[in-house]
């Protein structure tokens, strides 16, 4: 007869945690590195790590539900001869097809265009149903250049060059063999079944100075018509966003390490790049010292998920923000109705993150048609809808209470640190204090 | 039309090209003075004579006009070309011919590293020879080199075809020589043709990939 064994009386190990061992069992066993979806998991300073300061004595706030919040914003006032308006300033950041079905396309598009926002297209290139079901559709310009041509070029509303993701600062991507189904290897121009390497940097140049040239093209073949947006993971965001200007950016686009990925190692994705916290500051802080905050706009993503965070990424100083695991979320991913499904997988709901493997149940992370079919991207589309409007009325509930009659009015005056972290990360005094740990240094 | 860039600025030109006058309409471009974005991203079946040097990104995204360049271009000639055909009567810098879709591109004189990086569909032909690390992850389409090729020729190639006359300095990750049949020597004597190049296409081995990266293996962890 086996004893029963308490656990509760084990001690287990701060360094060798039960994950810990896990993964150290499965390399020894499967001799690769984990890859995953996803962004990083480890704790680390967040938005949450701020508060609000709502309006009392001093400040006076608005009604709610009676008085006007302003959420829109235009994005490519630079150079562009047709700017983005948006109605909210939340939009969907780029997962492509190949790593998304196209329902989720579909519904991502659907969703944006219902509430009157952008999004974007991925590795992969654009799909007639993403650009049909899309209002506002950004177009990315990505090293492997899988699908790329002049005719979707011109279709878009912007053009995202991307240099870097926060999933991965520095590292290329891998669509694997599993998902590439017929069309999306005609898509890519590659055979069915393959594994399909992105590259890490692009074919065609190799610094900011040959990137001045290859942002002027892109604006000549497009006609000087659409504005180029250049999006960096966050690593040395100082200059990086200050290169992306003197690029020729209309908008930069800094996505802190919560950025998710549809297939990357996890060691890349939990030890490189810096959080969305720090990183929001020191774009911003890079556009004042060129004295091009508000003329070039600023968009921040990498784990927003609440009005929340919508709203003190606004305060500190961007001009919208993009979010992506969310939207996923919004749409169905790791809903609990599929939990028997995801045992089979290994994993329950609410941890569920092999989106690299093809065999999401929900339908969004694969190429699977059986799968794919379970989404119906007009339910979808809804939903994800339904999550930016939600997002908006928090953000716009949050400006009201400083009194601001623009969520873009929000400013870091109105934002307190409550951890010496997030206060030094964020150059936003500690609560009770005016005090920032740091002020004064440089990067 | 007659465009002098010392007049008139690259704009003019690309405005005039992807406007519905251009298609069968011939334009001269006088003194290019190694400017960038010369004639990018022509829509229309026209005719572009460029007499001089161009610099960065020349023919660009070039969708079925010919154009002709009397002279040497610079880095990203004709990247991600779709169609047509792209002629440069000297030598081209780094990159030319990147992610191109189809078309033809010919440089007459020599290319430099990274010739065809990434093509995807294209045929390019270098009547002379090639930087180090031509032909890295070339999808689809075929490049022709009638000289020489440097270091790492063909790394991580998928199903683009390398057709070389002289030798390798080294061949890259994957990429191997592979047999020439009959039928590639006369495909090859065809392209040859197109490009005006004279020389005998059994003078060429063939170069492709091994597949055997195609699917990650850990067994196969130190070409990674």
């Amino acid at each position: 007869m086996t004893k029963k064994i308490d656990i509760s009386w084990l001690r287990e190990s701060a360094t060798f945690t039960k994950p810990v061992i896990r993964e150290i069992q499965r390399a020894a066993n499967e001799g690769i590195y984990d890859i995953r979806g996803a962004g990083a998991k480890r704790s680390i300073p967040t938005f949450d790590d701020l508060l609000f300061l709502g309006a009392s004595m001093s400040r006076y706030p608005l009604e709610g539900y009676r008085e006007t919040c302003e959420t829109e914003v235009t994005l490519g006032t630079r150079f562009a001869k047709k700017p983005i308006t948006i109605s909210t300033p939340i939009t969907i950041a780029g997962m492509s097809f190949g790593a998304l079905s196209a329902p989720a396309k579909e519904a991502l598009g659907r969703g944006a265009s219902e509430v009157g926002t952008s999004t974007t297209t991925g590795d992969g290139g654009m799909t007639p149903e993403e650009r049909g079901h899309s209002s506002k559709l950004v177009y990315q310009y990505l090293p492997s250049r899988y699908g790329m041509n002049p005719d979707d070029l011109r279709k878009a509303d912007a053009i995202e060059v991307v240099v870097g993701q926060g999933a991965k600062p520095g590292g290329g991507g891998m669509l694997l063999g599993q998902k590439i189904s017929d069309r999306v290897a005609e898509m890519r121009n590659l055979p069915k079944g393959i594994d399909q390497r992105s590259a890490c940097r692009h074919p065609d140049w190799t610094g900011p100075d040959d990137l001045e040239i290859k942002v002027q093209e892109l604006r000549e073949i497009t006609d000087w018509q659409i504005p180029i947006y250049i999006k960096v993971g966050a690593t040395r965001t100082f200059f990086d966003v200050q290169l992306a200007v003197k690029a020729g950016a209309d908008v930069v686009v800094v996505d802190g390490m919560q950025g998710g990925t549809a297939a990357t190692q996890d060691v890349f994705i939990e030890h490189v790049g810096i959080p969305t916290l720090p990183a929001t500051r020191m774009a911003v802080d890079a556009l004042k010292d060129m004295d091009m905050h508000r003329k070039v706009q600023l968009i921040v993503s990498g784990g927003i998920r609440t009005g929340a965070d919508v709203a003190k990424a606004l305060a500190m100083g961007a001009d919208a923000v993009s979010i992506g695991t969310a939207a996923l979320i919004a749409m169905g991913d790791n809903a609990d109705e599929y939990e028997e499904e995801y045992n089979a997988l290994g994993t329950s709901a609410g941890y569920y993150d092999d989106w690299q493997n093809g065999q999401d149940p929900t339908g969004i992370s694969t190429q699977s048609e059986e799968l794919a079919k379970r989404l119906d991207s007009s339910l979808a589309g809804r939903r994800v809808a339904n999550y930016l409007r939600c997002l908006t009325l928090e953000t716009q509930t949050l400006a009201r209470a400083a009194g601001k009659s623009n969520v873009r009015n929000l400013e870091p005056e109105d934002l307190v640190a409550l951890t010496v972290e997030a206060s030094a990360m964020a150059r936003i005094p500690l609560a009770g204090t005016d005090w920032i740990p740091g002020q004064g240094g440089r990067y | 039309m007659e465009f002098d860039l010392q007049d008139a600025g690259v704009r003019e030109l690309n405005q005039a090209l992807h406007a519905d006058t251009a298609a069968n309409a011939q334009f001269s471009v006088l003194h290019p003075g190694g400017k960038h974005n010369v004639a990018t991203g022509a829509i229309h079946e026209s005719t572009v004579d460029i007499q001089g040097h161009v610099g960065y990104y020349c023919a660009g995204m070039n969708q079925n006009a010919t154009i002709n360049v009397q002279g040497n271009a610079g880095p990203g000639l004709a990247e991600n070309m779709m169609s047509g055909r792209v002629e440069v009567q000297g030598n081209a810098s780094q990159y030319c011919g990147a992610t191109a879709h189809g078309g033809l591109l010919i440089v007459h004189g020599d290319a430099a590293a990274r010739c065809g990086i990434s093509m995807k569909g294209v045929d390019i032909v270098i009547g002379g020879s090639i930087g180090h690390m031509s032909a890295f992850m070339a999808q689809s389409g075929r490049l022709v080199i009638c000289g020489d090729a440097g270091d790492s020729l063909g790394d991580s190639i998928y199903e683009a075809q390398i057709f070389l006359r002289g030798s390798a300095a080294s061949l890259g990750t994957d990429c191997v020589e592979k047999e020439m049949t009959e039928q590639h020597q006369k495909e090859l004597a065809a392209l040859l043709q197109q490009a005006g190049l004279d020389y005998d296409a059994a003078s060429f081995r063939r170069y492709g990939s091994a597949r055997q990266l195609y699917n990650f293996n850990i067994d196969n962890v130190s070409a990674y």
